[in-house]
């Protein structure tokens, strides 16, 4: 297998008798995967004049790079850091952040340009084709290589030295045992934590970040809270993590009891106050994107809504299970609290939670 | 080869200009068609100028005393707040019904909406327009509690660069940079369209003035890139990634591997 470009093929300016296409006879006279090609030559192959002008554009887009490298150079030293330009379209940017990246740009992009301008118009433009190689080596070459390996294989003894092989079997045989005992640290099991919330009975309700317990006559219809068991910031000290605040965070809202058409529970909201879970039961982003107008709840990752006057049940997008409902109650000084903790457990499903 | 190409190029330029003359004439339209503001007199009081102007730009759909129409809902204990945020961000009168109402070029001025505001406040009780000090309360407020504020409260909706975001069916949290810190608070208080409320005993006061401080400064931080790429994150990133950066390098694969005549 010999590659068959043919160098001589290229075109000669000099010679007059050659036509700007190729003639018959020496279309057999090329490669033979090439024939039944109709070859055109260039302009650049024909016309010299045409040959000298490209190669005065492949130099000029040489020349550009190297004069956009000198910007770089001259702009990292001349241009102050903290200088601001405003380009329009672009707004007010880091001047010399700007300069380096465009001219670093150009000089690298103005070297390829050239490149491949050099290589379309001046270079050869023969048809070419490779043969592929047949994947069998040579009969000769695959028995050498069989008489190294059968060599090496005598040289080492393996087949006298009994010892040494079985050792070596039994090393290799032990050698995964860590990979399988090392299996144990996908757990402890989380047990009841994917089931479990901090929410329990009697607990105050209050709102997130400002942690203020709610009165009922504070939220009125149309009202969005943001809420958490009042103990969750003792729960983020003892626990060192946010795992609880990602599990019990809810959302409460009020609409006019006669726009609340089911719920989970009988009458667990309280005068129209209803209080759901605020993580999607999809992949568990938390959601609060309330339309107070439609009761739909949207969840921005993946456009799932549930509908928050009716169970919280989906009505639309991949989540297949309605948000879990928390019933309240107000203890006797006045105060929203939870009446029971979230009988399903919230947020997405995992393997054994079951239907 | 040449007359193929030069037809191509000339489609797209008439393509080009019908959709400069189509944007110009709504922009014309447009213009025409925004309501001039009603003149008053200065003998009238406040509430007598509201009528005057309730009448004229807002009954056609509201109803003579604000009770609602089949177009329009009633404004009987909406407060003056609401009216003040809906009319100072020309949300109201609105131009057409749709899903969603747009911000635009409010069609009265302070007073005219001041005005109209006492006027649809005597329909029913309602927020009041939030005192300049309790606006200002801003300049003093936390900016650390007001991101977090922000972030737990209003970034689901309205992005966490403020720059707003899609619902269903039409609707959209608008963008919050053109909103002043009078209409945020109104907005809070109010709960225009499909934002729910957020009252003074849920989300007080000082909370609000620090999320009105956290949105000031969203919107007069810098973009280190120079361009925003309307601040929404990876979305429009990755967009400008695909169609320039995958486009060009497309472009180069095109021209590297076209016949050379």
């Amino acid at each position: 297998m010999t590659n068959k470009f043919d160098i001589n093929n290229t075109f000669d300016p000099d010679k007059e008798d050659q036509a700007p296409k190729i003639s018959k006879e020496i279309t057999t006279k090329l490669p033979t995967a090439a024939k039944g090609v109709d070859h055109y030559l260039r302009r650049t192959d024909t016309d010299p004049k045409a040959a000298r002008r490209a190669e005065i554009q492949v130099a000029t887009l040489f020349g550009a790079s190297s004069f956009f490298t000198l910007v770089f150079l001259v702009s990292f030293v001349a241009i102050p850091r903290e200088k601001k330009i405003a380009v329009s379209l672009i707004g007010v940017t880091g001047g010399q952040n700007l300069v380096l990246g465009v001219s670093f740009g150009f000089a690298i992009l103005l070297i390829g340009i050239g490149a491949i301008h050099w290589a379309k118009k001046l270079m050869s433009d023969v048809e070419v084709v490779q043969e592929r190689k047949e994947i069998k080596p040579a009969d000769d070459v695959q028995q050498e290589a069989l008489d190294a390996f059968r060599v090496g294989a005598e040289e080492s003894g393996i087949g006298q030295r009994k010892l040494i092989r079985r050792s070596l079997l039994g090393a290799l045989a032990l050698f995964p045992l860590p990979f399988v005992v090392m299996l144990r640290d996908l757990g402890p099991s989380p047990k009841g934590e994917l089931r479990e919330t901090a929410w329990e009975e009697d607990l105050h309700i209050v709102t997130d970040i400002t942690y203020q317990k709610i009165r009922p006559e504070d939220i009125p219809v149309g009202n969005l809270v943001s809420a958490m068991p009042e103990n969750i910031l003792e729960i983020q000290e003892e626990e060192q993590n946010l795992n609880e605040r990602g599990k019990s965070a809810i959302l409460l809202v009020r609409m006019r009891p006669e726009e609340i058409k089911s719920q989970q529970g009988p009458d667990w909201d309280y005068q129209g106050i209803v209080a759901y879970s605020k993580i999607c039961t999809h992949v568990g982003c938390p959601i609060a994107l309330y339309e107070q107008r439609t009761h739909h709840l949207l969840c921005p990752c993946h456009q799932s809504t549930f509908d928050l006057a009716d169970s919280g049940q989906p009505i639309f997008g991949p989540a297949a299970r309605r948000l879990p409902q928390l019933a309240i109650t107000v203890d006797e000084e006045g105060y929203l609290i939870a009446r029971q903790g979230f009988q399903e457990p919230v947020g997405p499903s995992f393997w054994e939670r079951g239907a | 080869m040449a007359k193929f190409r030069r037809n191509r190029f000339a489609s797209v330029l008439v393509l080009f200009f019908a959709l400069g003359l189509v944007s110009i004439g709504f922009t014309g339209i447009n213009k025409l068609v925004t309501p001039a503001a009603a003149k008053i007199g200065s003998e009238e009081t406040l509430v007598d100028k509201g009528s005057a102007l309730f009448a004229e730009g807002c009954s056609t759909c509201h109803g003579l005393n604000g009770q609602g129409t089949s177009d329009g809902p009633t404004l009987a204990g909406v407060g003056a707040a609401a009216v003040h945020f809906q009319v100072s961000t020309g949300r109201m009168p609105m131009a057409a019904p749709g899903a969603q109402v747009m911000r635009k070029k409010p069609s009265y001025n302070e007073a005219e909406t001041l005005a109209l505001a006492a006027h649809i406040a005597t329909f029913g009780p309602g927020p009041a327009i939030p005192s300049a000090e309790q606006v200002n309360e801003w300049q003093n407020a936390s900016l650390a509690e007001g991101g977090e504020l922000f972030r737990t409260n209003c970034a689901q909706c309205h992005n966490f660069a403020g720059s707003g975001g899609a619902l269903t069916n039409g609707k959209y949290a608008p963008s919050l940079g053109l909103a002043t810190p009078l209409q945020i608070y109104e907005a809070m208080i109010t709960g225009p369209q499909s934002m729910p409320i957020f009252s003074d005993k849920t989300l007080t006061p000082e909370s609000k003035a620090a999320i009105i401080r956290y949105i000031q400064e969203l919107n007069k931080s810098e973009n280190p890139g120079g361009m925003d790429l309307g601040r929404v994150g990876p979305v429009t990133e990755g967009l400008v990634l695909w169609i320039v950066g995958l486009g060009s390098l497309i472009i180069f694969a095109v021209w590297i591997g076209a016949r050379v005549r």
